[in-house]
């Protein structure tokens, strides 16, 4: 991915001026890193960003594991490791890891959390229990971590046993354009639900990576 | 094909999700005048019990399992009537449900598919069945379990929700309770007061027996 042209000077790059020992590591769902190391940049924080598979997700049992691997790995060479993911569906075995470790990590049960709020979320499906949510990287992701994880592309005839029980998608949009506008339509038609999108902005990933940083 | 040949036909294309060729060989073994038990326990249900241990080692993945229960599912179809007709007394009478709030299934689907495979008489209320919809349909159908799946942490606290108004009306003594879920452990069902956990569907129907094994045991019909 090529970063982006308006980027601040004050990077998280490899500057020789700011030895790794003063910086921060940032384990990040690869859901999420995207945008944190947009935010990292802007902010110029001495912080650098070490994404683990997204995919992971389908097998949250793993989560725990490969975070706790990576943060031994990376803590010789930091000032301070912190996690860049909620719970993720591993059910309270990451926050074990961080007791063990010491670290910190993003507050709620999932990433929808982060960007939206817990009691927005938890109004979402309150209202309709059926709701499939979407964020900008399911959105451009979808054939990969959706349709095909899924099985989708393979056995379309799936659809039902997955879908049949819900009523609508919500896309959670962080920074719509024309382009995602379009994808995040096309990804609710190919599954048969109506599309309602939420702007929620970065705002709240942006706080919490400034709280967790902290 | 000898009967051999059906039974390692219908247990490889149920382990492949091949739906029409199970049922081709389930009517196979019929008219070679094959039991449907033997169907069933020789073929169908270690397929799928093999498919739920590639499932926990990460061979295969939810749609792998999902097209294997489909084809079995398939076939049960077609056994049903015949099974009910040999007269074989059902194991005992299963109500399950996904607790209100929640929507996954998948996890649910296949452990009826298992529980009727080993001679449960499954009662299905779906998804987002609420406290009092579990209370209605226990004093309608008199089951001997009731289950409870749940896959949200959102959604786990349903369980003692749900016990809660069994305990209500007065039916928290008439029937075993068995909870599980992917979020579910052995702990969290003892701290919500059920009687049983399961962690995948074979499990599920060699518990479901136990319990009810020991139910009986103590009180005698
Ligand atoms: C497939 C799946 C889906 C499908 C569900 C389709 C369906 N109809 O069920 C889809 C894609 C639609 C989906 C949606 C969502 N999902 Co989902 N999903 C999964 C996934 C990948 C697999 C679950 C599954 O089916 N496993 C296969 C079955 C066979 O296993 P099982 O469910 O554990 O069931 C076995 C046992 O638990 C047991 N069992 C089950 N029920 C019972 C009952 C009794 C009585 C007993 C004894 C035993 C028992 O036997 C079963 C068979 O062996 C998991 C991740 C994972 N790998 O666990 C996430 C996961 C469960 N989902 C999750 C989330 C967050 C969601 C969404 C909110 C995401 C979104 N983008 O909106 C929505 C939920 C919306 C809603 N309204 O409910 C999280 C939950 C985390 C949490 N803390 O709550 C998980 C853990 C993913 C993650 N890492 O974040 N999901």
């Amino acid at each position: 991915m090529s970063s982006s042209p308006t980027a601040p000077t004050s990077t998280t790059g490899s500057s020789t001026s700011s030895p790794s020992e003063e910086r921060t590591a940032l384990i990040a769902c690869g859901a999420i890193a995207q945008p944190c190391a947009t935010i990292v940049a802007r902010r110029g924080w001495p912080v650098e960003v070490h994404p683990l598979p997204p995919l992971l997700h389908n097998q949250p049992q793993e989560i725990a594991g490969e975070v706790r691997a990576l943060a031994r790995r990376l803590r010789p060479s930091y000032a301070r490791v912190v996690v860049g993911y909620a719970d993720c569906g591993t059910y309270g075995a990451l926050d074990a890891v961080c007791d063990e470790l010491g670290l910190a990590r993003l507050p709620g049960l999932h990433c929808y959390d982060v960007y939206a709020g817990a009691d927005r979320i938890e109004r979402f499906f309150e209202d309709q229990p059926g709701t499939y949510l979407l964020t900008d990287f399911l959105v451009r992701s979808f054939a990969r971590t959706v349709e095909r994880e899924l099985g989708l592309d393979r056995w379309p005839e799936l659809r039902e046993d997955y879908f049949g029980h819900y009523t609508r998608v919500v896309w959670l949009a962080q920074e719509p354009d024309d382009e995602l506008r379009r994808l995040a339509a096309a990804a609710s038609d190919r599954i048969g639900l109506p599309l309602t999108v939420v702007e929620t902005g970065n705002a709240r990933l942006e706080s919490a990576l400034e709280a967790l940083l902290r | 094909m000898t009967p051999q040949e059906i039974l390692q036909g219908l247990y490889d294309e149920t382990l492949v999700g091949n739906a029409p060729r199970v049922l081709e060989l389930t009517e196979e073994g019929l008219s070679n005048a094959m039991e449907p038990q033997t169907l069933l326990f020789d073929a169908l249900i270690p397929s799928l019990e093999e498919v739920g241990a590639r499932f926990e080692r990460g061979d295969f993945f939810v749609p792998e399992m999902l097209i294997a229960g489909r084809a079995m599912a398939g076939a049960m179809e077609r056994l049903r009537p015949l099974l009910a007709e040999t007269g074989v007394a059902t194991v005992g009478k299963f109500l399950m449900g996904t607790v209100k709030g929640d929507v996954h299934d998948i996890g649910k689907n296949l452990v009826n598919i298992m529980l009727e495979g080993a001679g449960f008489e499954v009662i299905d209320l779906g998804v987002q069945v609420a406290p009092e919809k579990f209370v209605a349909a226990i004093e309608e159908h008199q089951p001997d379990i009731v289950g409870f799946s749940a896959f949200l942490t959102t959604t786990m606290p349903m369980f003692k929700a749900n016990i809660n108004a069994l305990e209500k009306a007065g039916l928290r003594n008439e029937v075993v309770v068995m909870v599980g879920g992917a979020p579910v452990t052995q702990e969290y069902a003892d701290a919500v007061g059920a009687d049983g956990y399961a962690a995948d569907a074979s499990a599920c129907v060699k518990r479901a027996k136990a319990l009810l094994d020991a139910r009986r045991t103590k009180v005698p019909a």
